[in-house]
């Protein structure tokens, strides 16, 4: 009985007795016992966010393996297919994995582009989606839908903290940078709605399309308007150029770099090096949380693959979580979305992240935003919290959810 | 607009247009001389990349990073000619095109199974880390080295095809192939060599782009689309043309990144389809074919 402890035994059959009692749902329980928990992943393992599907992966590895790869007696399966980045062949792997995989629950994915992709076929078939780290912002306003949760953030929140604090702790100028797709015009429009909000002034603002390499042009506008401080959203590679180029060019020291935490999250920080120190950002994650829970999934983290997490492995974690503890409550029952959802809707848990609890009104995770600065300190090259937005929830509201 | 941001705007035309003619170069060559359209290009530029890396890691010494890199990649580049590119000279285009990308492909998981899926980045040597001021400005020295590494590798590049023996035989391979190897010529070792130095160029690309843009999976196919723009605005096969072409994209890209960011491929595109209405065979093509 490794792997199932003895409170999982006996959850798993509390459950089935009470399901018993009701006379319902039994037969199905009966069904799924033992049936194959199939999870597809829909995530990018090549091109620009490469990384964070690998770390979202490894982060649900976490909990299943903890779990000895069975949840409320199912074996659990974890199908991969890499979306590219790219609506059109997202869209394909879905289809896949609701057709002729026929699966239980679908993570993913990563880009925003993608998930409004998927949004209609998901909301159709009746499979819940766990996003697990697309920001757009419709996906839990006006495009919402009772079958989809985000574990992660709205780009909302990623970035509206930080415009009060900036003003305040910077300065009053701000030149605004981002990629040129549906993330990047929310988050820096989150950012400038709360930054000009302060009575901050945006000087400039630029989008580069998604996957550049050489942000030259960017540098020598940012320089010639010289403000007092720099937003940007960029992640993965694009983040590493942004960061490093910021430096080549002269600007750190005379510019201050702030942006999302994307911009200089564990992930990218280490290739980015000393061109990342001094920068300020917001994210709802950063390794040196010292909360026990973080503390934990740390030492299990480095055990399974080697590295320490970034925010996109705590994404992947919370999103497994989340999996485990809806199939324990549902008894490993996962044929009545209805149900399903009913039940994802009232999780909650301490998380590495800090508490883990969905806003029933949207489904996006409601978030600390921790406010941070690079540092060379006891953990070395990394973010340390300078203050914290709490609770920060998105302010959207979904007219298809009934709370 | 002022004077400092078009000095920097000129500054990084120029060496976007010097790597992308470390890139295009070795792809017109192996076209110019085998008649190959070679997909497997932006792969050498990434492997370059990624010895590059690990030269680094061993040598702890750019300057012995670099040459490592061209020689190994370029040596991988004369070992595809013979194992597999040989096979399809004369062939159906087609052939080659699927060949040659599916050598990209593998390639591409070849590197990301070797290194990791991750972005590496190389660093920048430690002396050229500053600025350095160009009438007043300020602008990043490892960049202006990159101008003028690209800059020597283009004349001496000329220099080796018009004034060697050696470029003569391969300018005379361009134009007639028979008659070279009617002159007793050895066309095997000749191709594979011509072939191995395209791959060679393109590692030169990668190895000194890494510190601007870093190593990771899948940077191939990315410059691959504007090496072939390049090569084909300037002609196919010619050198020239590959010279003028990178400057011309070089500039089209930067300014437009500056200027009209939402434009800035299209602006690319646009110097393509004004160029091919001008000249359908590219700036320096048909006529002139080296």
């Amino acid at each position: 009985m490794a792997g199932m402890s003895r409170r999982q035994v006996l959850r798993t059959g509390v459950a089935a007795g009470v399901s018993a009692a009701a006379g319902l749902a039994f037969p199905a329980l009966l069904r799924a016992q033992g049936k194959p928990l199939k999870i597809g992943l829909l995530l990018p393992y090549s091109k620009v966010y490469a990384v964070l599907g690998e770390s979202i992966t490894n982060g649900m590895r976490v909990v299943f393996e903890a779990e000895g790869n069975r949840v409320a007696g199912r074996p659990v399966e974890l199908l991969r297919e890499d979306d590219e980045v790219s609506p059109p062949v997202g869209l394909r792997k879905l289809r896949k994995f609701l057709t002729s995989d026929q699966v239980d629950f679908v993570v993913g994915p990563v880009s925003s582009a993608v998930a409004a992709a998927i949004r209609d076929p998901i909301h159709q078939a009746k499979v819940i989606l766990l996003n697990a780290n697309a920001g757009d912002n419709a996906l839990t306003r006006e495009r919402c839908s009772p079958y989809i949760f985000r574990t992660s953030f709205s780009n909302w929140q990623t970035s509206y903290g930080l415009g009060a604090w900036a003003k305040q702790h910077i300065g009053g100028t701000a030149y605004l940078t981002g990629s040129d797709y549906a993330a990047g015009y929310q988050i820096v429009g989150a950012f400038r709605e709360a930054f000009v909000a302060a009575g901050g002034t945006v000087v400039g603002e630029s989008y580069v399309k998604l996957g550049s390499t050489d942000y030259a042009a960017i540098m020598a506008k940012i320089g010639a308007v010289g403000p007092a401080l720099s937003f940007s959203f960029f992640a993965g590679s694009d983040a590493v150029h942004f960061v490093k180029q910021f430096a080549e060019f002269g600007l750190k020291g005379k510019v201050r770099l702030t942006g999302a935490g994307f911009l200089v999250s564990d992930d990218v920080l280490e290739s980015q090096g000393d061109a990342a120190v001094g920068a300020v950002s917001t994210l709802h994650y950063t390794r040196t949380l010292q909360n026990p829970q973080n503390l934990e999934f740390r030492k299990r983290y480095q055990a399974l693959t080697g590295k320490p997490p970034d925010v996109y492995a705590v994404q992947g974690y919370d999103t497994a979580r989340v999996i485990l503890e809806a199939l324990r409550r549902t008894g490993g029952d996962t044929t009545d979305p209805e149900r399903l959802s009913g039940v994802i809707r009232g999780i909650q848990f301490e998380s590495p992240r800090g508490r883990f609890r969905f806003d029933p009104a949207t489904h996006n995770a409601i978030n600390d935003m921790y406010v941070m600065e690079v540092r060379r300190g006891d953990e070395g090259l990394a973010n340390y919290v300078v203050s914290v937005v709490k609770e920060l929830k998105d302010p959207g509201h979904c007219p298809n959810i009934t709370a | 607009m002022d004077l400092a941001f078009l000095v920097t705007q000129a500054l990084n035309a120029l060496q976007a247009g010097m790597l992308l003619f470390l890139l295009s170069s070795g792809l017109a060559l192996i076209f110019g001389v085998l008649h190959v359209i070679n997909f497997a290009h932006g792969a050498f530029y990434m492997l370059g990349a990624y010895v590059g890396l690990t030269g680094l890691a061993l040598t702890g010494r750019f300057w012995l990073a670099v040459p490592l890199a061209v020689l190994v990649v370029g040596a991988v580049g004369a070992l595809v000619e013979r194992a597999f590119i040989r096979r399809l000279y004369g062939a159906d285009p087609l052939a080659q095109a699927l060949l040659t990308f599916g050598l990209l492909l593998v390639l591409d998981e070849g590197v990301k199974w070797l290194w990791g899926p991750q972005i590496r980045s190389l660093p920048t040597p430690e002396a050229l880390r500053g600025t350095i001021a160009l009438l007043g400005v300020p602008y990043p020295a490892y960049r202006l080295l990159v101008v003028a590494v690209g800059g020597v590798a283009a004349v001496t590049l000329w220099l080796f095809l018009e004034r060697s023996r050696l470029g003569a035989i391969l300018r005379a391979g361009v134009s007639d192939r028979q008659m070279v190897a009617a002159l007793g010529i050895n066309l095997g070792v000749l191709f594979a060599f011509t072939f191995g130095l395209g791959a060679g160029l393109a590692a030169f690309g990668g190895v000194m782009a890494g510190p601007i843009a870093s190593a990771y999976p899948g940077m191939g196919v990315e410059v691959l689309i504007k090496a072939f723009i390049v090569v084909v605005i300037g002609g196919l096969g010619s050198l020239k043309g590959a010279a003028v072409g990178s400057l011309l994209i070089g500039v089209a890209e930067t300014f437009g990144q500056a200027l009209a960011p939402d434009w800035a491929m299209v602006a690319v595109y646009a110097v393509m389809v004004a160029v091919l209405l001008w000249r359908p065979t590219g700036m320096f093509g048909a006529e002139a074919a080296t």
